[in-house]
């Protein structure tokens, strides 16, 4: 079908150039950014210059890079643990039960996260629940220093992304069709095997995008490292900010984004074709 | 023993996503300045917090923002999701591309991509640099609840429209926007809980001439505790809480 009709048209023209203005031109802008000279003076230099990609793999500066890396993983791994059997077993209860978990499930999702990472600092700090209950109990006697560590900034990036691991998770085990698991078991499969090839294989969709809606947004929350991490336990977005907003060095900056978004594109890229792979499996299944 | 198991479990996720917020709520009302001990009940620093002008002109501006740049959100992204379902056109597939990687993008590279842009552009931040960066952030949620929809939606409807003469510009209003409207109204609540939430973005396309909430609670937050903090808080956790009910209400109405 050809465009026509005035309607089209103008939805098209609005759509497209609204995309093109503000999504397009700003991320060319800063893969040009990326490439220029850091001036002194503040923002960049008309040069062309690589030498922002230098500073990213400078070992000083990649030490930090891969330390905040390293902890949006640590929450990854932590959320997909503890998502997949939760999301696992929302599926086998009662869709009326199953409606209110999933409800309770859905409000923190929608809840502002910095007050949620801000309600964090009751539960580790100094006079929190954990050490005052501790105290109380007399595991303790002076309250441990939970708050401002490496500890602290993985158990926010957890509290506050877990929903977006477990929505995308119920969602594609949801879909996974029941039959297929007692197909198996009749022939003999263990709950273990059932788990290994059909379970885990036919959600590997819904297991990326749950690593996606984790992994990327947590090396760019800067509030929460700033809320529970001190000085040394920094995120991706914490050294970005700094850049843009403060030493004003922009290539750099800029350089570490486009970085981020070439890690983005490989996950994508691997989300894309595992999703691929369960499609044709499930064509040949059936 | 394995379903104990499984309750427990449940249990304790349960317990970890909403503990926190119990024990910010129940400080909200406590006397006592410092620390979690109970000394009592008290509304005083919901009092303080409405004496604070700095601080309902920042939630005024916030609303404000997050009402239009919701509202524009929505009128987009209903027409991207209309073109996308309906029609074929060069540069579909990247229209689909780019707001694919909208809605997976981590905010802070969002953030500078429109910190660059309004530098280019000459945009002052301030309310129409902060307008424009969140309608931008929150289309792709209108268009995937709105385009779920269209794809639930039975094909015939439109099929008998077009056969009984009507024109696009009529199917549109008559048949295709009441069918949406749900659909519409919760991506509408989406946007503006995600406008009002976003502090990333913001912090980059805002200007001290325009000081909005997120910004001003996360520079009390940074300081350390403070009770009036706390009210707020539980203040926007209500809001949000709010605005889930209505919009799973919303979606569930219009699935019947």
């Amino acid at each position: 079908m050809k465009v026509k009709g005035f309607f089209a048209v103008i939805a098209i023209a609005i759509v497209g150039s609204w995309l093109g203005l503000f999504i397009a031109v700003p991320n060319v802008l800063v893969l040009i950014t990326s490439f220029l000279e850091n001036d002194p003076q503040g923002f960049f230099h008309l040069q062309f210059s690589t030498a922002a990609y230098h500073q990213v793999f400078d070992p000083l500066f990649w030490r930090v890079f891969l330390h905040s890396f390293e902890m949006s993983f640590k929450a990854m791994i932590i959320c997909l643990t503890i998502a997949f059997p939760f999301s696992y077993w929302l599926c086998q209860f009662s869709s009326k039960v199953r409606g209110w978990l999933l409800f309770l499930t859905i409000v923190p999702f929608w809840t502002n996260s910095l007050v949620r990472a801000y309600a964090i600092k009751f539960i580790l700090g100094k006079k929190g629940l954990v050490n005052s209950t501790l105290l109380f109990i007399g595991v303790i006697d002076k309250p441990l220093k939970l708050l401002y560590s490496e500890f602290a900034v993985i158990f926010g990036l957890v509290y506050v992304l877990l929903p977006f691991m477990i929505l995308p998770l119920y969602a594609s085990l949801e879909k996974l069709d029941k039959n297929l698991l007692s197909a198996a078991r009749d022939l003999g499969a263990n709950g273990l095997q059932r788990m290994w090839y059909i379970v885990i294989p036919l959600s590997m969709p819904g297991i990326l995008a749950g690593c996606l809606a984790v992994f990327l947004p947590a090396m760019g929350m800067f509030y929460i490292s700033d809320l529970l991490g001190g000085a040394k336990n920094l995120l991706l977005g914490n050294l970005i900010k700094t850049e843009f907003l403060s030493t004003q060095n922009w290539p750099y900056g800029a350089a570490m984004s486009i970085s981020l978004i070439v890690l983005m594109a490989g996950m994508l890229f691997i989300y894309y074709k595992a999703a691929q792979h369960v499609q044709k499996r499930g064509e040949f299944d059936v | 023993m394995f379903k104990l198991g499984k309750s427990l479990f449940f249990g304790a996720v349960f317990l970890y996503l909403y503990l926190p917020i119990i024990v910010l709520t129940a400080n909200s009302f406590n006397t006592s300045k410092y620390g979690i001990k109970w000394r009592g009940f008290s509304w005083k620093w919901y009092e303080r917090l409405f004496d604070n002008d700095a601080l309902l002109t920042a939630a005024w501006h916030s609303i404000i923002v997050a009402a239009c740049a919701a509202t524009f959100a929505c009128v987009i992204g209903t027409l991207a999701a209309i073109a996308l379902y309906r029609y074929k056109f060069r540069g579909k597939s990247l229209m689909t591309g780019s707001l694919f990687v909208m809605l997976v993008a981590p905010d802070i590279v969002i953030a500078i991509a429109f910190l660059s842009l309004f530098l280019l552009l000459g945009i002052s931040l301030g309310f129409w640099s902060l307008l424009i960066a969140h309608i931008t952030f929150c289309l792709p949620f209108v268009v995937v609840t709105v385009f779920a929809r269209l794809r639930d939606m039975d094909p015939n409807l439109l099929a008998a429209a077009k056969d009984l003469g009507a024109s696009d510009g009529l199917m549109i209003r008559k048949v295709l926007l009441p069918l949406l409207s749900p659909a519409i109204i919760s991506g509408w609540l989406l946007a503006f809980t995600l406008s009002l939430d976003d502090v990333i973005v913001s912090t980059f396309v805002t200007g001290p001439s325009f000081e909005i909430l997120p910004l001003k609670v996360f520079s009390l937050v940074k300081v350390g505790v403070s009770p009036e903090v706390n009210a707020l808080s539980v203040l926007i956790l209500l809001g949000s809480l709010t605005f889930v009910i209505l919009s799973q209400m919303i979606l569930k109405k219009g699935k019947r």
